[in-house]
């Protein structure tokens, strides 16, 4: 069994107090993880501005090569994780096994991080506009115009405490790196193979490992990063969201709300949109925030709503290593039950239909874990409660609601899709602050571009943009 | 019989046979005084006929108190908290101890002279090198109406020294943390945390204290933030305690904050486990050799701990067996004939210093686990 042990400014810890990884399906314990305590973290980021230190004395060209190479290392290496060597395979055999993802799902997650990675030239050069980064790295410089900016380090650390169910966040953190910004990193309990295997790969492609602190632990450590680093980002419920809300020293992401939105104009053609939403639906199991939680439109939403639920009701639970597999397992099963009996509510509403109801079914209860099979419903108002939820498996509410009432209703949204031609609903849509991450035309939800900002731009929230005057001194 | 039981030594094992028989004597005399009308309590003497047995003729052992139902601690909310006062103390000043109280009706004991006794008790196994008599103070835990602020000074007079207090109230940190206002609970933190700097940096000659692991830790953290230690501000000797109080968390302390073993860091410092049910239990020292585990031993024969089978609360498990941990108060204020604490833990064979069972790895039962709200202590 692999023992995972914490990491301090990459310096292996031997910790006392253990907590086992099990088999979502077996129980199994696969993997032993050290865990700290907040004391502990608490001591290391005093020492935090060493991790930037060491990540200076390197050049941000220097640390994007070793990108590309971590990059492929992660994503077809064979690599020192804790006490063992770990292959691509063992990778995948392992996340799939803790988290309850389908082994295909965790192989995608990978390639999307290791993109991510090895694009990272070009990520940096969008969310930068272009800027040298070198004005980063020194604190201020020449654009060009003759202008001096000053880009000023907010924090020598970026804290994270990461989930324990969805591996493609972790594309979130990475950036941090070649930004000569280190990394306090709170792993999830049941997925700590991500942030073990990424560091790991960074590390041997060449960045310096005082720049890597790993603390696996309970609330304790999480807490702890969150109040020690002066930039932490979080991942949770709406409930965290909310607790964060206005903290500009903590980035909280959680529940998407992601929508399609189809304008009148091109509602009449929905069939042609139905691949897209589908995808946008199903993808990652319905897991993650950028997975569509809504579908609005005017007219057709019951037709619409019954096509999706042809295309996605009849899919079933099968075993993680199918390539087919469309359903992740819940870990903890008490999670699919009550997001059911949830479910069951949201459908005792007048005007709500359970539109896959004739595909058997939802709640697969097994020994150790649970699944959700998809769901469709309709809802013929966005007045319906159901208009506005979002569950961790594939589930969508089709809304019937008035394109012009569309954008006063439908409330915060990640990733929104607008299906439409219509130069103002476009114009609307663009100036809507609701919407995040905007898509005009047909694009699935989930079909993230890397070269855009997610839920913030990094580049604002690691470095703060002032006035630097020089004048010369006689 | 496991291996743990039978490597205990031929005289470990004639202690503990002793030890079991002053247990059976003590136990006789505090039933006697909680069940006569003379000495009992209005509580115990009412308890007493609803029982379907005599505990003055059937109680003749430790063992026979399995015969009472387990003691309840909801019956504690509320009043008249003289129903608990025995009559046998009728009219000797009493102290009201509680416990809870975050919100509705916290539970109370009643005490006269029992957190002295335990802490007189307690005194006698501190080591005179690192807790000096005559030496001043720091309690830095809960205020307000809790045993051990009382407990802690008494400690601290005890031994010949004066105690410095905090302020602290721990049901406004349980609310902090239910409400999950952690910008507040940490600058609440603080403003203990500055209480404690300040005694301590203030020429009051403190060279012991009491501290829970959380503030512990913080403190440390805030001396070192100054510049400065716990050693270097004159610290030798420490006491502290609660289910936090994991072997992890006693590595870390001792190592990082502590800078190392007391022969070493120059500050010793020693585990408890207690409540207000039933006083303090000490701990068999703790050294990194033993991978820092914190075993518990009750005061016997005024408090005694089991550790049960999760499936029978009876049933006493083997040495080295997880299971629940089960109370017992025999003095003659207070009588807990066995109370299902909230934590559970591994049975511990006797050793020289305490001839009878105790308890490690003591954390938060597993049932109830995810219900607790770990405040400061």
């Amino acid at each position: 069994m692999i023992t995972l042990s914490p990491l301090r400014w990459g310096k292996p810890y031997e910790s006392l107090d253990f907590t086992n990884v099990v088999h979502f399906d077996t129980g199994e314990p696969i993997a032993k993880i050290g865990n700290v305590g907040g004391g502990i973290v608490g001591r290391d980021m005093r020492q935090a501005h060493k991790a930037r230190q060491a990540l200076l004395q390197l050049s941000t060209d220097d640390l994007i090569e070793k990108c590309k190479t971590a990059a492929a290392l992660f994503e077809s290496g064979t690599l020192t994780v804790g006490d063992s060597q770990q292959t691509v395979d063992d990778f995948v055999h392992q996340q799939s096994a803790s988290t309850g993802l389908p082994e295909h799902m965790c192989r995608s997650n990978m390639q999307k991080n290791s993109f991510v990675l090895s694009n990272m030239d070009q990520i940096l050069d969008c969310l930068t506009r272009g800027l040298n980064l070198s004005i980063l790295s020194r604190g201020y410089g020449e654009e060009g115009r003759g202008v001096t900016v000053s880009f000023q380090s907010q924090t020598p650390v970026l804290g994270a405490v990461l989930p324990n169910n969805s591996p493609g966040v972790h594309t979130l953190w990475l950036p941090a790196i070649p930004l000569q910004v280190g990394l306090a990193l709170k792993p999830g309990s049941q997925e700590p193979w991500t942030p073990y295997r990424m560091v790991s790969a960074f590390i041997e492609a060449g960045v310096p490992s005082e720049a890597f602190g790993l603390y696996p632990g309970g609330h304790d450590a999480g807490g702890a990063i969150m109040t020690k680093t002066p930039r932490s980002m979080i991942f949770g419920s709406a409930q965290t969201v909310a607790q964060h809300e206005g903290n500009p020293r903590v980035q909280a992401h959680g529940p998407g709300f992601s929508k399609i939105l189809i304008g009148d104009d091109v509602v009449d053609q929905w069939e042609s949109f139905l691949d897209i939403m589908v995808e946008s639906v199903l993808s990652n199991s319905g897991r993650s925030c950028i997975n569509c939680s809504g579908i609005w439109a005017s007219r057709h939403t019951r037709e619409i709503a019954q096509a999706i639920a042809e295309k996605i009701g009849p899919v079933d639970v099968t075993p993680p290593s199918d390539p087919e597999a469309k359903l992740a397992a819940f870990t903890v099963p008490a999670m699919a039950t009550g997001t059911h009996a949830m479910v069951q509510q949201d459908l005792a509403e007048a005007g709500v239909t359970d539109m896959t109801a004739d595909f058997g079914e939802k709640l697969i209860e097994r020994d150790h874990c649970a699944y959700l099979r998809p769901m469709v419903v309709h809802a013929d108002s966005p007045d319906r409660q159901v208009a506005s939820k979002e569950y961790m498996f594939p589930f969508v509410s089709v809304v019937e609601c008035p394109e012009q009432e569309m954008l006063k209703r439908i409330g915060p949204t990640l990733v929104g899709t607008v299906l439409t031609k219509n130069q103002s609903l476009i114009e609307s849509a663009g100036a809507c602050v609701e919407i995040d991450r905007v898509n005009f035309g047909p694009i699935a939800t989930n079909r993230l571009n890397w070269l855009q900002p997610h839920e913030g731009n990094i580049i604002d929230f690691l470095f703060r943009s002032r006035a630097y005057q020089i004048a010369e001194i006689a | 019989m496991s291996n743990a039981e039978n490597s205990v030594s031929p005289e470990v094992a004639q202690q503990a046979s002793d030890a079991k028989d002053r247990l059976n004597e003590h136990t006789l005399k505090t039933v006697h005084w909680h069940f006569s009308d003379e000495t009992g309590s209005p509580f115990w003497l009412q308890k007493k006929s609803e029982l379907n047995f005599d505990p003055l003729k059937d109680i003749k052992s430790f063992d026979d108190l399995k015969k009472f139902p387990h003691f309840e601690d909801e019956w504690l909310r509320g009043g008249p908290i003289t129903r608990w006062v025995p009559k046998g103390h009728a009219g000797k000043p009493t102290y009201v101890f509680e416990t809870g109280g975050t919100t509705g009706i916290p539970k109370s004991r009643m005490v006269i002279e029992d957190h002295w006794k335990d802490y007189e008790l307690f005194s006698d196994t501190l080591p005179e090198k690192y807790f000096p008599k005559n030496s001043n103070w720091l309690m830095l835990g809960p205020s307000g109406p809790r045993r051990l602020r009382l407990a802690v000074e008494h400690l601290a007079q005890h031994r010949g020294g004066i105690c410095f207090c905090i302020d602290l109230d721990p049901r406004w940190v349980v609310k902090l943390i239910k409400k999950g206002w952690m910008e507040h609970l940490e600058e609440y933190k603080k403003h203990c945390i500055d209480q404690a700097v300040t005694v301590l940096t203030a020429g009051h000659d403190i060279k012991c204290m009491f501290a829970t692991p959380k503030l512990l830790e913080s403190l440390g953290e805030a001396l070192e933030e100054k510049g400065t230690s716990l050693p270097e501000v004159g610290i030798t000797g420490i006491f502290s305690g609660g289910t936090e109080f994991t072997p992890q968390w006693t590595k870390f302390c001792v190592e990082e904050l502590l800078g190392g073993s007391p022969e070493e860091g120059g500050v010793y410092m020693t585990p408890t486990y207690g409540n207000t049910l039933m006083g303090l239990a000490c701990s068999k020292p703790v050294t990194a050799a033993d991978g820092y585990k914190i075993s518990y031993y009750a005061p016997q024969p005024r408090a005694v701990t089991e550790v049960v089978s999760f499936d029978d609360y009876d049933q006493v498990v083997g040495y080295g067996e997880t299971g629940r941990v089960k109370l017992y108060t025999l003095t003659d204020e207070f009588f807990v004939p066995g109370f299902m604490e909230r934590d559970e833990g591994e049975r511990e064979a006797p050793f020289d210093t305490y001839p009878w069972d105790g308890v490690s790895g003591v954390r938060p039962f597993h049932e109830l686990a995810s219900a607790t709200t770990v405040g400061v202590y």
